[in-house]
């Protein structure tokens, strides 16, 4: 590298570092990441090229020698000068006609994954909760009532993975993920039962979830249980009154 | 006084006229506040109205972002002008006294542009939201009143002390009470103000069946948000005046005529940076409090702030608060350069902007990934197996405070660049040990403090299952750790192995706050969520400590240290300046997109759960029409402040040119943005800045003069 000038050597970290986020993460990231994290590249190498002057003048130096060119340069750099002058307007002409064209790609969603409950959904406490001496009992009772309506879709291990799972997209939720109910209060969850999918406000695209309204099927006791359950099972803690 | 009187007649200096403005701009919000008041609390006219056909709302919300962009300016900058002017009267340095004073200069036009901007929107907001008014009026006329005579004591407060400035140079200490006067009602007025918007987002005493207010005006007061929002708007006051005065000091580096105006302003940009970083360093950890509370309050408001309709803003924000931090690093790096002896530390720059650079990554990356539907079946769902967890909050705290920690590194470089080792730790005098067991004993009692409140602690008060006790125990553990680490460090500084002593503490403390409770935080939010908030300050004081600690035994490892040469203030490359621009550009961003957060989180209400908003405008906007809105706010907010610092370059065109040898010499023609001053080289700049062997320029401080002799730095003084 040592004989590498300097833009030569952004170059290649650039690169790199694209490569590494495009092939080398698994499963791949989303290109919305993606550009995100080369964005942050780009303002790290260029913010590391201009702290001092000598390295601004070695990155920046040859950039702009290029563009205003000399009284000495050859002809296959005036060339190349003009072939990257048409070239710039035009790939960005074509980014434009691209992302403008009619496509038949969904476009990129920015799903709400916890909207805000309703507020009278508010403040809702588990009864079943305070109940230390049938605690046992009633979580019980909500596996019971799990078993027998949520397993078909949410996984006889609540990861999300039961038989009819892999027909839905969205999947069903994954309760033992560190990152789904532990982060909810129970009045959340309780929310979300009663009125399943079709209750989702817009933004969290409520065609897309096949989750039932359980409030049509199972009684406001049999919900809170199965609540219980759920956070008995995954040996989570619901988030509590802050 | 008598002078100050006649100059008020005369208007001699023109702020005679924003004076007299301002007041009969009050008498006119009494008369109209009166007349609403009279009206009665919900009123029988009508519930909203327009002007000229724009939407209500869009009036109120410029008005009033427009109004606390101002009212943030006029409330930070005094803060440190009086701090400064302090430090300029303890040090005897007329250098910071000068510096002050040009901060209070700025403050004159933007002091009267808040209050003209204050009664727009009290009229706009009377005119075209009556019933709103008219119900806020019920719970807070007695408010309204003290407000309104908290702010004439604030402006008269105010012009005493920029008018008295020249002719208490003799009473210095009188005269820095009355901006530490002037800060109080400042601070106060902005307290009271929050009560309004507290009220707003978390009512309380509230009749169930009437929805009228039913409790004290004091109840009213101190509603559960009151006081994360007062935290809150303080430091991002002082952030706000910090990264606004260094714009101006970098619009005028660049317009300098003469190398010691360039000089001035370079050291000045610095200054504000300092400043602006030290108001930014507690704002997160103020914010995260806030959010918190905010959840508190309304588990729907809290969802939508960070999981729901306002979760994309959030990503807005930590783009702009990366931007804060990073560019504040850069501007410091670029410093480094007229620092002789600094070369020897240029290599750890690459060390710490790629930190920066990762726990930015981390800080911006969202749990919710914008998707498409191939890359939601690739990835089996939402969310990336891997990546969700840097979306998550255990995450961000933790690169938080690993960002403050890494720009507080870039600070201590700075600051040592140009020294070499000072008087051995043990040879220096009983304040200087004494001082270090104070930092340490505060250290020790903060930390054993909320030490022993973790390990003591009932899982009960979070309503949390006893066996979640455990879950307590690793931070308070951690914190003890770090306590028997401040003996480290004190003891290896006192057997003059101080810079040991400061790595152990860093090192340690860097491994316990982002590495064993970054991760211990996931846990936690899955075993026992509320802990998380205790995690947060865990993660916080001990990063405190860090920071108090470390720069004590820094301020004394190089006490009396001799220098490889000075600081050579005004060798600045011009890009260093636009950085300062880009700061205030990016902080005013921010406050923007904050309130409209703030705000909008009330979604359909006018106040949250008691009165509803039922006009047209009701709905939440787009972030599209946020952004363009808010850019609209920073368009008018920077063209008013241009303007207005414009008149103060005009008032003071008469200083910065001083007497001395080189004052007035041209600059050069820059080259590769830099401009070189052989004049200012090491070694001879002491002699090219004074005028003479060292003196002190004249007439700096009777005339309110600059002279080129305040800018010197010589081997014998300290620079911050």
């Amino acid at each position: 590298m040592g004989r590498i000038p300097l833009i030569g050597k952004v170059g290649i970290i650039w690169v790199l570092m694209y490569l590494a986020l495009k092939f080398l993460v698994s499963p791949p990231l989303p290109s919305s990441v993606i550009f995100m994290y080369m964005s942050l590249v780009t303002v790290c190498v260029l913010l590391y090229v201009s702290v001092f002057q000598d390295d601004a003048d070695a990155f920046f130096g040859p950039i702009k020698r290029f563009i205003a060119g000399d009284d000495n340069e050859g002809g296959l750099r005036k060339l190349s000068r003009v072939v990257v002058f048409i070239a710039i307007p035009l790939f960005f002409g074509f980014r434009s006609y691209n992302s403008n064209m009619p496509s038949f790609e969904p476009p990129i969603q920015q799903r709400v994954i916890h909207p805000a409950p309703p507020t009278q959904f508010v403040g809702l406490y588990n009864p079943y909760r305070e109940d230390k001496e049938h605690f046992a009992e009633n979580v019980a009772a909500g596996g019971k009532i799990f078993f027998e309506n949520c397993v078909f879709c949410h996984g006889d291990k609540l990861d999300g993975n039961g038989i009819f799972a892999d027909g839905f997209n969205l999947r069903p939720a994954n309760f033992t993920d560190p990152t789904t109910i532990s982060m909810l209060q129970e009045a959340f969850l309780f929310w979300r039962i009663s009125k399943g999918g079709i209750g989702l406000p817009e933004e969290s695209t409520p065609w897309d979830s096949a989750m039932p309204r359980w409030e049509a099927m199972l009684s406001e006791e049999d919900r809170w249980k199965v609540i219980l359950f759920l956070y008995d099972y995954t040996g989570y803690a619901p988030r509590t009154w802050e | 006084m008598e002078t100050f009187l006649k100059s008020i007649v005369e208007n001699k200096k023109g702020w005679s006229k924003g004076l007299l403005g301002l007041m009969g701009l009050f008498v006119l919000m009494f008369l109209a506040t009166t007349l609403y008041a009279a009206s009665g609390p919900t009123g029988s006219g009508d519930e909203y109205r327009t002007f000229m056909g724009i939407s209500s709302r869009n009036v109120i919300w410029f008005v009033a972002e427009v109004h606390l962009m101002f009212g943030a300016f006029v409330l930070g900058v005094p803060i440190f002008a009086v701090t400064l002017e302090a430090i300029g009267a303890k040090t005897k340095d007329p250098r910071y006294d000068k510096l002050s004073h040009e901060f209070v200069k700025l403050l004159g036009g933007a002091f009267s542009t808040t209050a003209a901007l204050g009664g727009l929107l009290a009229f706009s907001l009377f005119g075209l939201y009556p019933r709103f008014m008219g119900y806020m009026f019920d719970v807070f006329h007695d408010v309204f009143y003290i407000y309104a005579l908290i702010f004439f004591g604030e402006s008269f407060t105010f012009y005493l002390y920029y008018y008295l400035w020249d002719k208490m140079q003799n009473r210095k200490w009188t005269h820095i009470w009355l901006g530490v006067l002037l800060n109080v009602w400042g601070t106060v007025l902005m307290m009271v103000a929050n009560t309004w918007a507290g009220f707003m987002m978390s009512p309380v005493q509230i009749d169930p069946n009437t929805g009228n207010f039913i409790g004290t005006t004091m109840q009213a007061v101190t509603t559960p948000l009151w006081h994360p929002i007062n935290v809150h708007r303080i430091l991002g006051n002082i952030a706000f005046g910090g990264f606004v005065g260094g714009a101006y000091a970098a619009v005028r580096y660049l317009g300098a005529q003469t190398q010691a105006e360039k000089a001035h302003y370079d050291w000045m940009g610095f200054i504000s940076n300092m400043i602006a970083i030290a108001g930014l360093l507690p704002l997160p950890f103020a914010g995260y409090w806030m959010g918190r509370e905010v959840y508190s309050v309304s588990a729907v408001m809290g969802n939508n702030m960070m999981g729901g309709a306002f979760s994309w803003t959030f990503i807005l924000q930590a783009v702009l608060v990366g931007t804060l931090f990073i560019f504040s690093n850069y501007y410091l790096w670029i410093g480094m350069e007229r620092i002789p002896g600094s070369e020897r530390y240029s290599k750890y720059i690459k060390f710490i902007e790629g930190i920066l650079i990762i726990c930015f990554a981390v800080w911006l990356t969202p749990h919710n990934l914008p998707l498409n539907a191939e890359e939601q079946i690739a990835l089996g769902g939402q969310y990336h197996p891997t990546f969700k967890f840097l979306g998550l909050m255990a995450a961000k705290n933790a690169v938080i405070n690993l960002i403050i920690l890494s720009t507080f590194a870039s600070f201590l470089l700075y600051r040592r660049a140009n020294k070499k080792d000072g008087i051995p730790f043990s040879e220096q005098g009983t304040r200087a040990k004494v001082t270090l067991c104070g930092v340490g004993a505060l250290c020790l009692a903060v930390m054993g403090w909320y030490g022993s409140f973790m390990w003591n602690a009932d899982p009960a008060i979070y309503d949390l299952p006893a066996d979640r006790a455990k879950y307590f125990k690793l931070p308070a553990m951690l914190m003890f750790i770090q306590m028997a680490m401040v003996f480290v460090a004190i003891g290896l500084t006192f057997m003059n192995k101080g810079k040991i002593g400061q790595a152990l503490y860093l090192g340690v403390g860097v491994l316990s706050i982002t590495f064993v409770l970054g991760v211990y935080g996931f846990i936690v939010m899955a075993v026992a969520n509320p802990l998380l908030r205790n995690i947060a300050f865990t993660q916080w004081s001990m990063m405190m400590t860090c920071l108090l600690l470390v720069s004590t035994i820094d301020a004394y490892l190089f006490h009396g240290a001799e220098e490889y040469g000075a600081i050579v203030w005004g060798k600045m490359p011009v890009r260093s300046q636009y950085v300062l621009i880009l700061l205030c550009m990016a902080i005013v961003l921010n406050i923007g997109l904050m309130g409209f957060i703030r705000s909008g989180l009330r979604e359909d209400w006018h106040i949250y759960g008691v009165l509803r908003d039922t006009s047209q405008w009701a709905f939440t906007p787009t972030n599209a029409t946020m952004a363009k809105m808010v850019s609209a706010c920073l368009l008018v907010f920077l063209g008013i402040v241009s303007f207005l610092f414009w008149l103060t370059s005009v008032d003071s065109k008469k200083g910065h040119g001083g007497s001395g040898e080189g004052a007035h010499e041209p600059i050069a023609k820059p080259i590769g943005g830099i401009v070189p001053n052989p004049a200012l080289s090491m070694g001879m700049q002491h002699r090219s800045m004074t005028g003479g062997a060292g003196g002190v320029g004249t007439g700096d401080l009777a005339g309110g003069h600059f002279s080129p002799g305040t800018l010197s730095i010589s081997k014998d003084e300290k620079e911050i």
